[in-house]
């Protein structure tokens, strides 16, 4: 197994894994306690479309996922301020349309559908040294953003209406998560592909949630479960000749299973 | 008109897409008053709530606090205390975590020692100090409105203002809930909003009915009479579900018990 690290594919895939972690333990949380993750999976979809029109008039994919990310995610942020009510169907409608968007750009774009398809489930074997350095920076400004505005992101997510009325500034906060969760998501569509990234954010903070006594300890639980299930995942995939995005998901989504038998047949804690 | 006013609505108007919720609302609130606003679901109880807070903005009209301020600019004289079943239960948060929001201010970045001083204190007032480390899910919903409570009391508000507080609260627990507030409006303002009638009859010194516009009923003594009045002025038979006088009666009972 260790032999694998020879190979340069092998460290950089590592090296991202653990930096994916870091970027889903944080934001995944957030996500997750503010009940963004259709959002999130809202951003993933339509990203594609800016993939698939990268690829079309022959710009950096990276460029064109942050761009479609950005503008679809600002859209829901505004719609989920002004008519909360509405924000579902919004939601699915800019998920469908950024997917379609894509699908017809990989019709007009003449040969072949493999590197959209590298897109859809990821290819953390094949990730880039600048890859590896986007997610780097993220995970720094994110180890820096959270700890200093912590009470206030608490505050946000717990309970907004009070957070307003201490003075927190909630809209600027909400679009500011908004756009981390552009960058988080569009940086790890490379390593599980975007149709499993929504898992890679709720599946490590939701088992995390079960067990944590605070936002912290959330972020800093769903980090270890993340890297421990990317790592492993990485290693199915080398062993068994698997995708590794698939791979990541399935054993994160053990997991989850696993925790869930654990609570039901766990001494039950009074009032729970 | 007489002593301060702690809150002043002067011909305030608010809608929401264009639908008026409130018209016309004029009324003052004097210091160390227990008001509480009653109305139907929907009757704009809440909302007027938000514009004591600055939560809203009215449409029309002006509200001043403490006789200088605007509610935004007053906030942190306040302490809000929302609805309870609006909070997600599963969200992982400690009881003192939640209880220090209430020393967030603006752009302040970490809690000071004094913040957490302050925190065990408005704990303890609450009696839930014992719980300081519990997680928010594992307490009763009365001891989770206590530490909202605690919350709201813990930045040293003048006016305290509580969204159905006993709102799934079993009746032990309101009890001691409705005696904790009574002994704190001996220094501050309480404001309440409730479906409740046993408040009314017995800590309330002022009513608020709403229904498109505020009917104030600010007197020292709320008699079944000035309940009846109040019931002629507005249609408080929607909220009590058509037996205010049920309701009347059986609470009159109960205070002489």
């Amino acid at each position: 197994m260790l032999e694998a690290l020879q190979y340069e594919f092998m460290r950089n895939a590592l090296a991202a894994a653990v930096l994916a972690s870091v970027i889903c333990g944080i934001m995944g949380t957030i996500v997750v306690s503010k009940k963004l993750v259709s959002m999130a999976g809202g951003v993933a979809h339509a990203a594609y479309g800016g993939i698939g029109m990268a690829l079309y008039l022959g710009f950096s994919p990276q460029l064109g996922a942050i761009g479609f990310a950005l503008a679809s995610s600002l859209f829901m942020a505004w719609t989920t301020l002004r008519m909360a009510s509405r924000a579902d169907t919004v939601i699915s409608i800019i998920w469908a349309v950024g997917m379609a968007t894509g699908v017809i750009f990989s019709d007009l774009t003449p040969g072949y559908g493999a590197d959209l398809m590298s897109y859809l489930f990821g290819s953390i074997l094949m990730v880039a040294k600048e890859d590896i350095l986007y997610m780097a920076i993220l995970s720094l400004a994110l180890c820096a953003f959270v700890p200093l505005f912590y009470g206030h992101l608490l505050a946000y997510s717990y309970d907004e209406d009070y957070a307003r009325t201490r003075g927190v500034p909630v809209d600027v906060l909400h679009f500011t998560v908004i756009v981390l969760v552009s960058f988080s998501v569009v940086l790890t569509i490379r390593i599980v592909g975007l149709i499993l990234v929504i898992a890679l954010l709720s599946i490590p903070p939701y088992i995390a949630e079960k067990f944590c006594r605070s936002l912290a300890g959330m972020m800093a639980t769903s980090f270890l479960l993340s890297m421990f299930f990317s790592v492993s995942g990485l290693a199915a995939a080398y062993t068994f000749d698997l995708t590794s995005g698939a791979a990541i998901i399935i054993i994160a989504a053990i997991g989850y299973l696993a925790a869930e038998v654990y609570l039901k047949f766990r001494k039950k804690p009074k009032g729970a | 008109m007489t002593g301060p006013q702690d809150i002043y609505f002067e011909d305030v108007w608010f809608s929401y897409n264009g639908t008026f919720v409130l018209r016309q609302a004029s009324f003052s609130v004097p210091t160390k008053e227990f008001l509480v606003i009653i109305g139907p679901n929907g009757g704009g109880k809440t909302t007027l709530l938000k514009l004591m807070l600055g939560l809203c903005s009215p449409q029309r009209g002006k509200i001043i606090l403490f006789g200088e301020y605007t509610p935004r600019e007053a906030s942190h004289l306040l302490g809000y205390v929302p609805q309870n079943t609006n909070i997600n239960l599963d969200f992982p948060v400690r009881v003192i975590d939640v209880v220090l929001m209430g020393r967030l201010r603006g752009l302040k970045f970490l809690y000071t020692k004094e913040d957490r001083r302050a925190a065990e204190e408005a704990l303890e007032i609450m009696g839930m100090d014992k719980y300081a480390n519990a997680k928010m899910r594992e307490l009763s919903q009365g001891q989770r409105q206590r530490v909202l409570i605690a919350r709201a009391l813990v930045s040293q508000p003048r006016i305290l203002l509580l969204d159905e507080p006993t709102a799934s609260v079993d009746v032990e627990a309101q009890r001691i809930l409705y005696d904790r507030l009574r002994e704190l409006n001996e220094k501050i303002t309480i404001v309440l909003v409730s479906h409740d009638m046993t408040v009314i009859s017995s800590y309330a010194t002022a009513v608020a009915c709403i229904n498109g516009t505020v009917y104030y009923h600010g007197s020292k003594e709320i008699t079944s009479e000035m309940l009846q009045m109040a019931y002629g002025s507005c249609p408080v038979e929607l909220v009590a579900h058509g037996i205010p006088h049920r309701v009347l009666a059986k609470h009159d009972g109960d205070r002489d018990a």
